[in-house]
């Protein structure tokens, strides 16, 4: 075990004794070390195995099994309702539901397309909190964001609709990046100016962006000419369909997004400082980063992410918007990002589950009768297991596995802890 | 629980309450029986039938490397873990504890190295968190209280004013504070876990003084430490755990330093590395009037002026708060300074940040591993570069290169010998020696002009210390000039070349290191003054 990778042949350059004692081997570390104050970092996840599906599973257990669980939990919510509504017991019931869930989302070319049109705004937003995530901030703005990026998108697709494609669509979805990025600046600047939490300035960001496009939308960005407020149609700014009857542009910006998120956060040296600071920012601020420029970066990064799914929503689904414009993809990324354990491929297979859920719920409805809200119950019950990841550790027997779900650890970290010096 | 009366003297082990005693002591047994106690963890045997017997009255000190299965064994006595073999007896009795109040309530108790005291409450106050002497159902009977705890500190040899808040009181007499408790709760048998690592030696004889108090009226004491010379200063009999095995136990008369060390670790070691001459050259780092305030914007370094030739060891001795770990974070660029001049090889470096002072050579190892120095849920390879991560060879503008940052791993690891299954292994995984290593062998290895190395071996095992003494000396040879802060006196004794003293901000003196006397810069550590002087008993800062 004392091994590693020296060689038997390299002596330790200036220790002439022999070899060190044997007791001071790697191993898990029984006991607690010496003066240490409590330490503020995470605990140590067990090193992950080298054996790629045993890592695989490591990381990916408790997701999967939270998935899983919800859908028992749903399955027993189906069955109550049905009793109540009814007044039958049938228990074959659920199995119907999610086979026509199944269905409507992978049975055919078009759902499979409506699976993964739905889930391209899910897949950017999902990375905006998963990225978040990475750096130690909980990124609870992805909605504002997002509203942000749609608005911008809106207008600016409405002002450019005659000019050639190319450039509509360009400026377009560079004002939604800039709008969501934006939307991300705030909150970041605010950190690491003032040190005000990201949580609360957030939150109250979404609702800004909400009154912010109310207000635009119901004023200055309205269109004439319609018995309701709503901007101008985006005309050639619209995003072409480049898959089945639906799939828009944004599929390919959100597929192309996972692997420069990847590459962002792994094989590059502003991600690396990102992690840093999100797991340790005393040694980030001690390796000489700077975690309030780290902060402000990561935040912007964020919003134009967010606001580019925004955008792509916009220009690729409904060509305009309206005052009252209010998807909760902001909120759903949260779960997303959870669920995927805030790593791009996790985030991607996450949303392609949320995409397929909100695809097929219709089929589902239709049916088997089932309304599609239970979607969203399911997507609750995820998110439970998710943070109370020890129920589904014990149910699954899991002891040994890598730690539940770190990111949620970013989520409840205390306040002061966190306030920047 | 109500216990009007005061333990009395001619009584000192007192019996477990009767609810508790199943069967009756046994005439002349051990306070305290520990058999064949094993402790398995997924992978490791913490504890492997582990054989300790106490007696009333007696010192018992339990040796042992970080790591050796103290801890694991002091946490079964305190019902915190739950042996997979082995039985406890007390008083000859065989008990099961369920826990730390079933532990408290059969007599034992643990003096933790870090203190868990209320310190805006009252000594009093404190006393009486968890073990409330009541005067009805409602109200505490503090006057009581405070009667016991005066006659309780009298009889053990020291006078502690029960209003006094437990902040205001210095370290040593916290100490003392977390001891009283115990005594208060009826304690017989008292672990104490490392209780000298934050005092300085004079009070370390101080509390060695009630230790003995506290056994010549038949409590068992349990001394948990890896502190050889403490060890045979105040222990009846030594047991020396490795591994998780006993391998030894000792009277102090028929034991040394080296044959307890060689027990500890297993092998031969050399207690105090031979330093060599040094040959200072030109100031290469130097510091002159710097004035450093504290999170609270108090002055924590009041005017501090030093410097340090190449190939010189300049030790700052001090207790623990007396502003060394400001003028550290100042000199590294973790914190502004308000006032004054830092120079770096003839550059005024005065508040520039950790990437600017790391590329004019100077390197940083930081007192806290866990806090600075180390990301614990990295792979150990990232943290061999977290100082480096941006440079040539192990990144291109933007683009990190993993295969150099593993060579360099690879390199470091055998280099430092740093004992790790591999390098992608995340830090926190390893042993606190391993990490210290880890974070020694990154610093070492920069372009250095000057190295500041604070707490460079605390909570380290022998044989850690021993590595990472001679790889400082091989610095000094070889040019660079150090600045050592340690609160570890032994550490500062053993390797600087001029040594200060810091207290209260200021540094109140410097000596030539090969003349220093422990026991006046113990003096100056404690008061700031080279002579004794009386202050108010329990009212030192």
């Amino acid at each position: 075990m004392s091994g590693g990778p020296s060689g038997p042949d390299q002596e330790p350059a200036t220790d002439p004794k022999p070899a060190m004692d044997p007791s001071a081997d790697a191993g898990p570390v029984i006991e607690a070390e010496a003066p240490q104050a409590a330490s503020p970092q995470a605990a140590v996840p067990p090193p992950l195995p080298r054996d790629p599906v045993a890592r695989f599973w490591s990381v990916a257990a408790v997701p999967i099994a939270a998935v899983v669980l919800a859908l028992l939990v749903g399955s027993l919510i189906i069955l109550a309702s049905s009793f109540f509504a009814v007044g039958g017991f049938e228990p074959l019931l659920p199995v119907e539901a999610y086979s026509s869930l199944l269905r409507g989302s992978f049975g055919s070319v078009n759902g499979l397309v409506n699976t993964v049109v739905a889930a391209t705004p899910l897949v950017l937003a999902g990375l905006a909190v998963g990225i978040g995530f990475k750096a130690g901030l909980f990124n609870i703005g992805a909605q504002g964001q997002f509203l942000m990026g749609a608005l911008a998108a809106a207008g600016t697709g409405a002002a450019l609709a005659q000019q050639p494609p190319p450039i509509a669509i360009g400026g377009a979805l560079l004002a939604a990046a800039i709008g969501g990025g934006l939307w991300g600046f705030i909150p970041g600047a605010l950190k690491a100016w003032t040190g005000a939490h990201e949580v609360v300035t957030t939150i109250m960001l979404n609702y800004i962006a909400a009154a912010v496009i109310g207000y635009l939308i119901t004023g200055p960005l309205a269109a004439p000419g319609f018995s309701f407020a709503r901007t101008g149609p985006v005309g050639n700014a619209a995003l072409p369909i480049i898959l089945g009857r639906n799939g828009h542009l944004g599929i390919l910006i959100a597929l192309l997004a996972v692997p420069l998120a990847y590459w962002l956060l792994w094989r590059s040296t502003l991600g690396f400082e990102l992690r840093t600071v999100g797991a340790n920012p005393n040694a980030a601020r001690y390796a000489g980063m700077r975690p309030g420029l780290l902060t402000i970066f990561t935040l912007s990064l964020c919003g134009l992410l967010a606001g580019l799914a925004g955008g792509g929503q916009i220009l690729g689904t409904s060509g305009f918007m309206n005052a009252s414009y209010g998807t909760a993809t902001g909120f759903d990324a949260i779960a997303v990002a959870l669920l995927g354990r805030a790593h791009p491929v996790g985030i991607l297979a996450a949303s392609l589950l949320f995409g397929a859920m909100r695809a097929g719920s219709g089929l589902m409805q239709i049916e088997a009768r089932i309304p599609v809200e239970i979607i969203d119950v399911i997507q609750a019950v995820i998110l439970l297991f998710l943070a109370a990841d020890v129920i589904v550790r014990r149910i699954l027997r899991l002891r040994a596995a890598r730690s539940g779900v770190d990111e949620i650890q970013t989520v409840t970290r205390s306040y002061g802890e966190q306030a920047a010096r | 629980m109500t216990e009007p009366q005061a333990i009395q003297p001619s009584a000192p082990s007192a019996v477990p309450s009767p609810d508790r005693t199943l069967a009756a002591p046994v005439e002349n047994a051990p306070a305290l029986e520990m058999r064949g106690i094993t402790k398995r963890y997924p992978g490791v045997i913490a504890n492997d039938h582990i054989d300790l017997e106490v007696r009333p009255g007696e010192i018992h000190a339990l040796l042992g490397e970080n790591g050796a299965g103290k801890s694991t064994l002091m946490n079964i006595l305190y019902g915190l873990a739950v042996p997979d073999e082995g039985e406890i007896l007390l008083d000859g009795v065989p008990v099961t504890i369920s826990g730390p109040s079933d532990a408290i309530e059969r007599g034992i108790s643990m003096v933790h190295q870090h203190f868990m005291l209320v310190p805006v409450l009252s000594v009093a106050e404190n006393i009486l968190l968890g073990e409330e002497t009541m005067a009805n159902a409602i109200f505490l009977d503090r006057s009581e209280a405070r009667r016991r705890i005066r006659e309780l500190g009298a009889r053990f040899g020291f006078e502690i004013d029960p209003d006094a808040p437990v902040g205001s009181l210095s370290v040593g007499w916290q100490q003392r504070v977390e001891i009283l408790k115990a005594l208060y709760r009826k304690a017989r048998i008292l672990v104490l876990d490392e209780p000298t690592a934050v005092l300085t030696p004079q009070e370390t004889e101080e509390i060695f003084a009630v230790l003995r108090r506290l056994a010549d009226e038949g409590h068992s004491v349990i001394f948990i430490s890896h502190k050889l010379y403490e060890v045979l200063a105040v222990a009846d009999r030594i047991t020396v755990i490795r591994r998780g095995r006993v391998v030894g136990s000792r009277t102090p008369a028929e034991t040394n330093e080296e044959d307890l060390a060689e027990l500890m670790v297993g092998r031969e070691v050399q207690l105090t590395v031979d330093r060599g001459e040094s040959h200072p050259g030109e100031p290469a780092f130097t510091v002159e009037d710097l004035h450093v305030q504290d999170d609270r914007g108090h002055e924590a370094v009041r005017g501090v002026t030093l410097e340090v030739r190449a190939g010189e060891i300049f030790g700052i001795a001090g207790v623990a708060g007396n502003g060394q770990d400001e003028l550290v974070e100042a000199i590294t660029g973790l914190r502004k300074p308000k006032q004054g001049r830092v120079t770096l090889g003839g550059r005024d470096v005065t508040g520039s940040g950790p990437r600017k002072l790391g590329a004019a050579g100077l390197a940083y190892v930081p007192g806290d591993r866990h806090r600075f120095g180390l990301v614990l849920s990295f792979p150990l390879q990232d943290n061999l570069v977290l100082t480096s991560y941006h440079k040539s060879p192990f990144a291109r503008g933007l683009v990190r290169d993993d295969q150099a940052c593993e060579d360099w791993a690879n390199r470091s690891i055998a280099e430092y010998d740093i004992r790790t299954p591999s390098c992608d292994v995340p830090a926190g995984t390893l042993s606190g020696g391993n990490q210290q290593k880890a974070v020694v062998a990154r610093e070492f290895s920069r372009d250095l002009k000057a190295l500041v190395l604070d707490q460079p071996t605390r909570g380290l095992d022998v044989g850690s210390i021993e590595f990472i003494h001679r790889q400082a000396l091989a610095k000094r040879d070889a040019g660079t000039a150090i600045l050592l802060v340690s609160a570890e006196l032994d550490e500062i004794l053993e390797l600087s070349d001029r040594i200060a003293v810091m207290y209260r901000g200021e540094l109140v003196a410097v000596v030539d290191g090969r003349t220093a006397n422990r026991e006046e810069i113990g003096l100056l550590m404690a008061t700031g003054r080279r002579e004794e002087s009386k202050s108010p008993i329990g009212a030192e800062v």
